[in-house]
C-alpha cells in the first residue's frame, strides 16, 4: 500500500506536498478534570501473616512497608515473615491436606471456591482500588481486568472441582498434597487467584508468597478465604522478599512448587530444587514479538501493539515488547503509533480516565531508565509524547524506539516497562526467524488479513500463546504458559489443572 | 460483478487497507468508560449544542413546525449561556419556511436533505433539480445520499460522478454526503465509501453516516471507521473532510462519547460545528437537560424543557 490517493480526474485541490505537511494537533482544548475513583479500599494499617485461618504476628516481630507507588507514601505495614513462620505455615497446610480439604469430596470443594468467587465480586471496587494503590495500575485496569478475571478463574475452576473424573480420559486424578507458591507484582490479586484456584480445586493446600512490594490484595483475599469458611490451614499466605520465597521454595514438605516471575529467578529456584521429586512448574519472563504484515487491518493493528505494550505499563511477561513491522507499512504504522500514543493519559492511578499508571517501584522505574538510555546509546531512535507526569511518584513515559537492531539490548532483554522496539522485516520467513531468535517464548501476535498465513504462522512461532489480530487476551479456559526460557507447565484450561495433579 | 468491476474493488481496498470488526469495537468500547466530569462535561455538552443540525424530517412536517424548529435553534433555552445550534435540517420543500424564519444573516444555517433522500431512487436529473431547487429557496448545505446500488455492484466511478455533479450544482453550499452505513453493512465497505466520497470533495464538506430512516444509524463503531478514514485522507492530501454522525444519538452521553472519539482520534482541529455535527433531533433537549444539572446540580422536571421533539 505506497499511497491512499486514488488517480481521480475529479479531485478538486491537489494534494498538499512539501512544505507544511498536514498534521492532528492533540493539544488541550478539551481538558478532562480529574475522575477519581473514590470507593474505599478498606485498608489495615498493619498486615499479619494468614497461617491456620489466622491473622498471626511473625516470629521476627518485624514488619516492612508497602508504598504507594503513584504517591511514594507507606500503605501499610507488612509482617515480615521467617522461616520458621513458613515452617508452620507448611505445617498448617499438610494438616489440613491430611484431614480436611485434601479429605472432602470435589462437589464440597466447589462450594468453597464459588463462594471465593462470589465474595470477591461483591467486593469488586474494594479490591479494584486496593490493587492500584498498591501496585500502580490504572484504576480502569484493575476494576475491568484483574479483579473480573481474579473472579472468573475462581468460577471456572469451582466448575471443575466435581468434575475431575473426566479431566484425564480414562484416568483418575488425585490431588499432589500442599503447593509451594511464589508470585509477582504485576498482577497481585490474578496471579493470586492463577496459582489458587487450580490447587484447591484439585485439592491440594497452598503456601504462597506474594510479591513484597504487592501483599495487600493477597491478604484481602485471605479476610474472603475467612468469610468463605474455608477449613483452616487449606490456604496460608507468607509476605517478605526474596529469603521468603526461598523458605517457600526450598521447604521440603510441598509435593510442588510454582513459580511466577524473572527468568533469572526461576533459574535459582531450578538449581535449588534439582535432586530433589518435586513437582515444578514456572512462568518467567518474556520478550514477545507483535507481527504486523502489510495487509493487516493497520488501526486496529496500532491498538493491538499500543495495548500488547503499554497495558498495566507493560508490567507483563507476555507484553508485545517486540514490533516486527513489515516495510511496507513500516512509516505507517510508527506514524500511527506516534499519534495514539499522543492521547494516552498516564498520571494518577486511580483516576478513571488514566491509561498509563506508575512503574511498580523505584527499582523497576531505575532499570527501565537505564535500559531505556542504553537503547539511546546504541543509535535506536527514541520517541516519547510530551505527555505532563506527575511530580511525585514513580513515572515513566510511554516510549518507543525505531530502527532496532536484533543486537540491541532493548531488542533482547526483558525491560518489563512501557518501551516498545521496533524492528522490520521484509518476508514472513524473516518475520518468524527473527521473532524465535529470543531466549524466550511465551507470546507472539500477528496481525493480517489473511487467513492462512495466521495458521502458518502459529504453527513456526515458538511462543506458548499465539494471539492473532488481537493482544493480550486471556480467559480461564486457556492454558497460558512458555516455551524455553519462559517457562514450562500451563496455568488455566485443563491443562493448567493437570498441573496440579497426578494419575493414579 | 465482471472482472473489471471486481478489479476496481479489489483496487480500492487494496488501497485503504481493511478494517478489523472486532478491533474497532474494542477501541470504540474505551471512549465509553472515559469518565467526563465538572469543567470538562460542560464544555462537552456546549460544543455538542453547538454542533447540533436540528432536524425534522417527516411527512407531517409544516411551516408552522419548521418555524418553531427555527426559533428553537436560534434559542435552545432561556439561559443565555447556551449557544445556538448549527444548523437546522428540513426537507427541500420546508428550506422556504425556514428561510424566512430565520431571515438572511442568520447565525443558524439551512441544512436541507435533496437527492431522492433517504432512498435516493429518483432519476439525476430529479435528483440534481431538487439540489437546485434547495439551494435557490436559500439552503446553506445540502445532505446528499449516495447511489448505494451503484456502489454494492462495484460502480465506484459512476457513484463517483453523482457526487460531483451535486457539488457543482451546490454551488456555494457545503456538502454533505451520505453513505447510509446500515445499507453497506461492513466496517470495510463503509471506509471505502468514505475515501471515494471524500476524493471528490472540498475542504469543509461533510460525510455522514445515515439518514435515519433505517434501522441502524450512527454508532460508536461506524462513526471511528469514517473518523478514521478522514484522517488518513488528510494526513495524505491535507484537505480537512468534516463529519456528521446521523440518527439513534438521542442522548447527552452518547454525544460525550462521541466527541471523545473525536478529540482520541482527529484532535482538538475537528471540535468545533465547521469539522462536526451531530444530526439528531431529541439530543438537544437532554443536552439543555445536563447543562442544567451541571449548574442546579439537581435534574429539573421535564415540563422546564421544551420536550417534545414534536413540539418545538
Amino acid at each position: 500500500m505506497s499511497t491512499l490517493i486514488l488517480k481521480n480526474p475529479h479531485r478538486l485541490v491537489r494534494p498538499t506536498r512539501g512544505r507544511g505537511a498536514p498534521d492532528l494537533i492533540f493539544g488541550d482544548l478539551w481538558q478532562f478534570d480529574p475522575a477519581p475513583e473514590t470507593a474505599d479500599p478498606k485498608l489495615k494499617a498493619r498486615y499479619e501473616l494468614f497461617i491456620n485461618g489466622r491473622f498471626v504476628a511473625p516470629k521476627s516481630g518485624k514488619y516492612f512497608p508497602s508504598i504507594n507507588p503513584a504517591t511514594e507514601q507507606n500503605l501499610a505495614e507488612i509482617a515480615l515473615a521467617t522461616a520458621a513462620d513458613v515452617d508452620l505455615a507448611y505445617q498448617a497446610a499438610q494438616k489440613a491436606f491430611d484431614t480436611t480439604w485434601g479429605r472432602m469430596p470435589g462437589r464440597e470443594r466447589a462450594k468453597y471456591l464459588f463462594r471465593i468467587a462470589r465474595l470477591l465480586q461483591d467486593r469488586a471496587r474494594e479490591f479494584a482500588v486496593a490493587e492500584t494503590m498498591d501496585g500502580g495500575k490504572p484504576i480502569k485496569e484493575s476494576r475491568d481486568f484483574d479483579v473480573p478475571m481474579a473472579a472468573a478463574h475462581f468460577f471456572y475452576h469451582a466448575g471443575w472441582a466435581d468434575k475431575l473424573d473426566y479431566v484425564a480420559p480414562g484416568r483418575r486424578v488425585a490431588p499432589l498434597g500442599v503447593v509451594g507458591q511464589v508470585i509477582p507484582w504485576n498482577f497481585p490479586l490474578l496471579m493470586c487467584a492463577w496459582k489458587l484456584a487450580p490447587a484447591l480445586a484439585m485439592g491440594n493446600c497452598v503456601v504462597l508468597k506474594p510479591a513484597e512490594t504487592t501483599s495487600i490484595t493477597a491478604l484481602k483475599l485471605a479476610e474472603i478465604i475467612q468469610d468463605a469458611d474455608l477449613p483452616p490451614g487449606a490456604v496460608n499466605f507468607v509476605t517478605g522478599a526474596g529469603e521468603v520465597g526461598a523458605a517457600v521454595m526450598g521447604h521440603p514438605t510441598p509435593a510442588k512448587v510454582a513459580f511466577t516471575g524473572s527468568t533469572e529467578v526461576g533459574k535459582i529456584i531450578m538449581r535449588s530444587l534439582a535432586g530433589t521429586d518435586k513437582k515444578m512448574t514456572m512462568e518467567l519472563g518474556g520478550k514477545a514479538a507483535n507481527i504486523v504484515f502489510d495487509d493487516a487491518p493497520i488501526d486496529q493493528a496500532v491498538e493491538g501493539i499500543i495495548n500488547g505494550i503499554f497495558f498495566n505499563q507493560g508490567h507483563v511477561c507476555c507484553a508485545g515488547s517486540r514490533l516486527l513491522v513489515h516495510e511496507p507499512v513500516a512509516e505507517r504504522v510508527i506514524a500511527k503509533l506516534k499519534h495514539r500514543m499522543q492521547v494516552l493519559r498516564v498520571g494518577d492511578p486511580l483516576d478513571k480516565n488514566t491509561d498509563v499508571g506508575a512503574i511498580n517501584s523505584k527499582e523497576q522505574l531505575s532499570r527501565i531508565t537505564s535500559l531505556v538510555k542504553s537503547g539511546v546509546r546504541e543509535g535506536a531512535e527514541i520517541f516519547q509524547p510530551a505527555c505532563p507526569l506527575p511530580a511525585k511518584g514513580y513515572f515513566f513515559r510511554p516510549t518507543i524506539f525505531s530502527n532496532v537492531s536484533m543486537s540491541h539490548r532493548i531488542a533482547r532483554e526483558e525491560i518489563f516497562g512501557p518501551v516498545l522496539s521496533i524492528l522490520t522485516f521484509r518476508t514472513p520467513e524473516e518475520a518468524v526467524e527473527k521473532a524465535n531468535n529470543t531466549a524466550y517464548g511465551l507470546s507472539a501476535g500477528v496481525w493480517t488479513d489473511k487467513g492462512s498465513r495466521i495458521l502458518k504462522m502459529s504453527t513456526e512461532l515458538k511462543a506458548g500463546v499465539v494471539w492473532a489480530n488481537t493482544f493480550n487476551k486471556f480467559d480461564p479456559a486457556s492454558p497460558f504458559g512458555g516455551y524455553k526460557e519462559s517457562g514450562f507447565g500451563r496455568e488455566g484450561g485443563r491443562q493448567g489443572l493437570m498441573d496440579y495433579c497426578k494419575l493414579v | 460483478m465482471n472482472g473489471a468491476k471486481s478489479a476496481s474493488f479489489r483496487r480500492l481496498f487494496d488501497q485503504i487497507g481493511p478494517v478489523d470488526t472486532v478491533g474497532i469495537e474494542e477501541r470504540v468500547a474505551k471512549y465509553t468508560t472515559r469518565s467526563i466530569k465538572k469543567a470538562a462535561k460542560l464544555w462537552g455538552l456546549k460544543a455538542a449544542v453547538t454542533m447540533v443540525d436540528l432536524t425534522t424530517l417527516e411527512g407531517k412536517d409544516t411551516p408552522g413546525k419548521v418555524a418553531s424548529l427555527c426559533r428553537k435553534a436560534m434559542h435552545p433555552s432561556d439561559d443565555p449561556a447556551v449557544p445556538r445550534v448549527a444548523a437546522v435540517c428540513v426537507y427541500p420543500a420546508m428550506v422556504r419556511a425556514a428561510r424566512k424564519e430565520l431571515g438572511t444573516e442568520s447565525k443558524v444555517r439551512i441544512a436541507s436533505v435533496a437527492t431522492a433522500f433517504p432512498s435516493g431512487q429518483a432519476p439525476l436529473s430529479t435528483r440534481l433539480a431538487e439540489v437546485r431547487a434547495a439551494v435557490n429557496d436559500g439552503a446553506d448545505e445540502i445532505d446528499m445520499v449516495i447511489n448505494r446500488g451503484a456502489f454494492l455492484s462495484g460502480e465506484f466511478s459512476e457513484v463517483q460522478d453523482e457526487i460531483v455533479a451535486v457539488r457543482e450544482t451546490c454551488g456555494a453550499a457545503t456538502l454533505k454526503v451520505i453513505l447510509e452505513v446500515s445499507e453497506l453493512e461492513t466496517y470495510d465497505k463503509i471506509r471505502a465509501a468514505s475515501f471515494l466520497a471524500m476524493e471528490v470533495l472540498r475542504p469543509g464538506d461533510f460525510i455522514k453516516t445515515s439518514t435515519g430512516k433505517t434501522n441502524l444509524n450512527a454508532t460508536l463503531g461506524n462513526n471511528q471507521v469514517m473518523l478514521e478514514a478522514i484522517r488518513d485522507f488528510y494526513l495524505a492530501t491535507g484537505i480537512p473532510i468534516a463529519m456528521k454522525p446521523a440518527g439513534g444519538i438521542r442522548t447527552a452521553k452518547q454525544a460525550l462519547q462521541f466527541l471523545i472519539a473525536v478529540k482520541e482520534t482527529l484532535g482538538d482541529a475537528w471540535l468545533n460545528n465547521r469539522r462536526y455535527r451531530f444530526g439528531a433531533s431529541s439530543l438537544l433537549n437532554d443536552l439543555l437537560r445536563q447543562i442544567e444539572k451541571e449548574r442546579t446540580g439537581a435534574y429539573q422536571a421535564p415540563y422546564y424543557f421544551s420536550e417534545a421533539a414534536e413540539s418545538y
